[in-house]
């Protein structure tokens, strides 16, 4: 490997990793609050690729790009308030079925709507402009991913750190049962991290789908499990591990590619999955709970 | 407490049953031009049923979430499907690698066996080599909490079907091509293609049950009701829990082993997380924690997807008219949309945790008429 | 029950168990700090102490739920738990005694009521779902000789019916044998309690740990519960630690106290002299919890 193709898979793989950052983030703060693994949000970043085809063929791209936002968070909050909210007091079990259900239900939907087959993703005009520096060959997109993730995640650690609804998201992930007992409105804190989930998996999708031109129903299942495993990774809970997690995904996933190993990469991740949980559960950044006997 | 009747009428009515069966299967054996398509739906609710059964040792008995399904039964698939494959095919099987040497001695090894014992032993190879998986697996993979049990075993189902699917592979798996001329349930000598997989299903069930019914399937239930109660009472967590799991994975993977036989050929997309979904959909329809829903969930599943259903992919006409959404996948739409409402408004599903009774089953009518009876002084009640 | 030779309330029995050192500290609060109990055969010992003085902080290391961050646990002449700071708790870890425990022994709680210890638990764990029966059957589990296979195919009948029937003769002795079948969950407070204690007896312990027995019930209640434990210590010959808030309970039945407030041992003696150590009325009364 020379020293350019390196920096190429260097560029490539924190792209990619931008975009599982920004998914992941919908993962670990649904997990923070609510301790439940959102199966559905891998599905609601493939819906995101699909509006993002039916929006861009009428309306110019910088329009669509907000209007597929929207629409994502729309489908973000029907499923919650109608797969989630109904079993607040239900046993863990139930609730995971449920989200396994509606990501189900999504994917199906997506077949029926869209048919199995692979639509092509629009070109987004000024993503796709190419660059050369030295040997170094990249579109605006793989530089664009990363900074607008990290501007993404800044703005987001301001959100939560500085004002009323990110003080109440905090208190919520720390002891559900106490802040709803202070009166804070805990439907409202969960509506809110299902907004900023899918809006952030919108801008994920879109830079994700842009350098991969094609959209399934299944292209959600497994870059879906692979941000779990950044959330995991990173400490679930926590948003700076998310995006440590998304970004170390992403480039081990492309340098294995790179190295011919594409059919292990997926194997990877998971193999990754397993050692974090029994070396350190709770990951890179989050904090330890013990259970009261 | 629970009303039944006297074992030695509940042995007799159990044994009519099975004879009556045993003929009716017998029976549909010999019209198979006529019956195709309602014996190849039962033989998969049959296969089914094995897998729903040892899913829900696991998730309604002994309250482990795990959803490897798919995984182990790629490897009782692919285990089976190697074995029983005869020899004389493997060149057209493997045409653009090969077979690997090693392979290619073992298997010719085996060809001196009559074919229902070659089978029966492909099976069983299936079933011990995902039960080794299982056990492998379980040391990490069983001291997790719930939800972070769900996901590393999605991820091992997922390991299992890239594995097999790797093009460094080829020789053993065939790759991406995957396998074919896999011989069916009527290859021994024209019957059994319902009476085999059923003979196998009830006999892994009957299995299931008598382990339930066991001391340590209550030790299962212990740790299902509360892990460190059931420590306290001396039943080690994760010795239990893998033996739980081994055991599942090896059923799950003759089920996987039958699906061969029933689809001739497989290859690793059949063994998709869908797969483990559509496993899950029946245990819950069933009821969590009832052996007997997950079986006729299984035989209710298939058959509306198989069967009843099918109308809903077909664009119909009637006068002229268009009816309206019927086109391919709006059968699963439904089927999902279904699955949601019962997570939502019907948890216990069909069965709740209860299991078949010849009581309950034969009070049946005399209980819908007491209800109907009863329901006023009900409402009297509700107005004090 | 007759106490023999006394030296210093202590009777001349065999030890059943002794905490040496015995430290809990999570993160850099000590829940439990430096336990030193010594349960002799065939007594009633209780602990007491304000609450959050880290009593079941202390059953959860004897019964191995936890690991000890220092000290030494050990059940008749064997080991059960030991182990010193290490890690990040080395820094963390506030007592000056760290060196002295260089054995690691971590047994998982089944391993430890397979050694003769059975607990109840303070806010009741019985397995809610299951009826009361299953719910002792399920704890003669522990004893079970027949692997998976034979007891599937039920080849081990003999063991089974023993099983059945030790259950059914231990829910006559709590006096539950006439709610077999019903489902756990659904009995009286009281009554789960006593079942409980039945399920903890089923392991055939030669220890029993009460976590506060007398929790939630009235003076007539506690009186009958007094009875009780006296009643299944000399059928079963057992030795009894507890923890108690119930002073009538603690001072009418225990042949020795200890007193821990703040996870610290501040008193050590027999009913009569714990009633006036003036450091267990200063922690009972001095300091309002």
């Amino acid at each position: 490997m020379t020293f350019t193709t390196f920096i190429q898979h260097v560029l490539t793989g924190i792209s990619l990793g931008g975009a599982y950052a920004l998914i992941a983030i919908g993962y670990t703060m649904v997990y923070g609050i609510l301790l439940l693994i959102n199966f559905a949000h891998a599905d609601i970043f493939m819906m995101a690729g699909y509006f993002m085809i039916f929006a861009m063929s009428s309306m110019p791209w910088f329009i669509a790009i907000p209007v597929v936002i929207v629409v994502t968070v729309a489908l973000g909050l029907a499923v919650e308030s109608v797969a989630y909210k109904p079993l607040r007091m239900s046993p863990r079990m139930s609730i995971m079925i449920s989200a396994i259900g509606m990501s189900y239900l999504l994917q199906n939907l997506a077949i029926y709507l869209f048919s199995a087959l692979p639509r092509a993703y629009p070109v987004i005009t000024p993503l796709k402009q190419s660059f050369q520096i030295g040997g170094v060959s990249a579109s605006l997109v793989t530089i664009l991913t990363p900074v607008l993730t990290i501007v993404l995640v800044l703005l987001l650690m301001f959100l939560i750190n500085n004002t009323k609804i990110g003080m109440a998201m905090r208190a919520v992930s720390k002891d559900y049962d106490t802040s709803k007992l202070m009166g804070i409105k805990i439907n409202r804190v969960i509506s809110f991290t299902f907004i900023i989930g899918s809006a952030l998996a919108a801008i994920g999708s879109i830079l994700y789908f842009t350098d991969r031109m094609s959209v399934t129903p299944f292209s959600g299942i497994l870059p879906g499990l692979k941000c779990f495993v950044a959330a995991v990774l990173g400490g679930i809970g926590s948003i700076p591990g998310a995006v440590i997690g998304g970004f170390f995904i992403g480039i081990s996933e492309t340098f294995l590619v790179a190295l011919g190993y594409s059919t292990f990469s997926d194997a990877f991740t998971f193999l990754l999955l397993i050692v974090i949980l029994i070396f350190r559960p709770t990951g890179l950044l989050g904090e330890a709970i013990t259970e009261k006997v | 407490m629970k009303k039944n009747f006297p074992a030695s009428v509940r042995l007799t009515l159990s044994l009519i049953a099975a004879v009556g069966v045993f003929f009716l299967l017998f029976w549909l054996e010999g019209q198979r031009t006529e019956q195709g398509m309602l014996i190849s739906i039962l033989q998969k609710s049959v296969i089914l049923s094995i897998a729903a059964v040892s899913m829900n040792l696991l998730t309604g008995f002994t309250g482990l979430f795990s959803l490897g399904q798919a995984g182990f039964m790629a490897i009782g698939a692919y285990v089976t499907g190697l074995i029983a494959m005869p020899v004389s095919s493997v060149d057209n099987v493997f045409y653009v690698s090969g077979m690997a040497d090693g392979l290619r001695s073992f298997k010719e090894s085996l060809s001196v066996l009559p074919t229902p014992l070659l089978i029966t032993l492909a099976l069983l190879a299936g079933g011990l080599i995902a039960a080794i998986f299982a056990a492998l697996v379980g040391i990490p993979v069983l001291r997790l909490k719930s939800d972070y049990l769900a996901i590393a075993t999605l991820g091992f189902s997922e390991i299992v079907r890239a594995i097999i699917a790797a093009p460094q592979l080829d020789r053993i798996t065939n790759g991406s091509y995957g396998l074919k001329a896999i011989p069916g349930f009527d290859s021994g000598g024209g019957r059994g293609s319902l009476l085999i997989p059923f003979g196998v299903a009830v006999a892994c069930i009957t299995f299931i049950v008598l382990l339930i019914r066991s001391s340590y399937g209550r030790a299962f239930k212990a740790i299902r009701e509360d892990e460190i109660a059931a420590e306290a009472m001396g039943i080690g967590l994760f010795k239990h829990k893998q033996l739980a799991f081994i055991i599942s994975s090896f059923f799950t993977a003759i089920s996987g082993g039958l699906l061969a036989m029933f689809m001739r050929s497989i290859d690793a997309r059949a063994f998709q997380v869908t797969l483990t979904y559509d496993i899950l959909l029946i245990v819950v329809i069933g009821g969590i924690g009832s052996i007997t829903g997950s079986i006729v969930g299984a035989f209710l599943v298939t058959f509306a997807k198989e069967w009843w259903l099918r109308f809903f992919d077909q664009p119909l006409v009637i006068n002229g008219f268009k009816v309206p959404l019927l086109r391919t996948g709006f059968r699963m739409v439904v089927f999902s949309i279904f699955l949601m409402l019962i997570v939502l408004f019907y948890r216990k599903g069909l069965m709740g945790n209860r299991e078949f009774s010849w009581y309950r089953l034969l009070s049946w009518p005399a209980r819908i008429g007491r209800r109907k009876k009863s329901l006023p002084s009900g409402d009297e009640e509700a107005l004090k | 029950m007759t106490r023999k030779e006394m030296t210093n309330g202590r009777p001349d029995t065999a030890k059943v168990l002794v905490t040496e050192n015995l430290t809990m500290q999570f993160g850099g609060v000590v829940a439990v700090d430096k336990l030193n109990v010594v349960v002799h055969e065939g007594e009633i010992v209780a602990l007491i102490g304000p609450n959050g003085a880290g009593k079941t902080t202390a059953f959860n290391v004897i019964t191995g739920v936890y690991t000890p961050t220092n000290g030494r646990v050990r059940l008749f002449d064997r080991i059960i738990a030991e182990n010193r700071p290490r890690g990040k708790m080395k820094a963390l870890y506030k007592g000056d005694d760290a060196g002295q425990y260089k054995d690691d022994v971590v047994l998982t709680p089944d391993k430890i009521t397979k050694l003769g210890v059975a607990r109840t638990f303070q806010n009741i764990r019985l397995f809610k779902s299951l009826s009361v029966f299953e719910n002792v059957l399920i704890a003669h589990h522990t004893n079970l000789k027949a692997g998976v296979l034979r007891a599937t195919f039920g080849l081990n009948r003999k063991e089974e019916k023993d099983m059945h029937e030790k259950s059914m003769e231990l829910l006559s002795i709590v006096g539950l044998d006439h709610l077999a079948d019903e489902v756990s969950g659904s009995l009286p407070y009281g009554m789960q309690r006593r079942l409980e204690i039945a399920r903890a007896l089923a392991t055939e312990p030669k220890l029993l740990l009460l976590d506060e027995p007398a929790a939630g019930m009235n003076p007539q209640e506690t009186l009958d519960l007094m009875a009780f434990i006296r009643d299944i210590k000399d059928r079963f010959g057992l030795t009894i630690f507890m923890i108690e808030h119930h002073m009538n309970l603690v001072m009418g039945i225990s042949d020795r106290i200890y007193v821990i407030d703040f996870g610290r041992q501040i008193a050590e003696g027999t009913p009569v002299e714990i009633q006036a150590n003036p450091d267990v009325i200063r922690a009972y009364l001095g300091v309002d919890e």
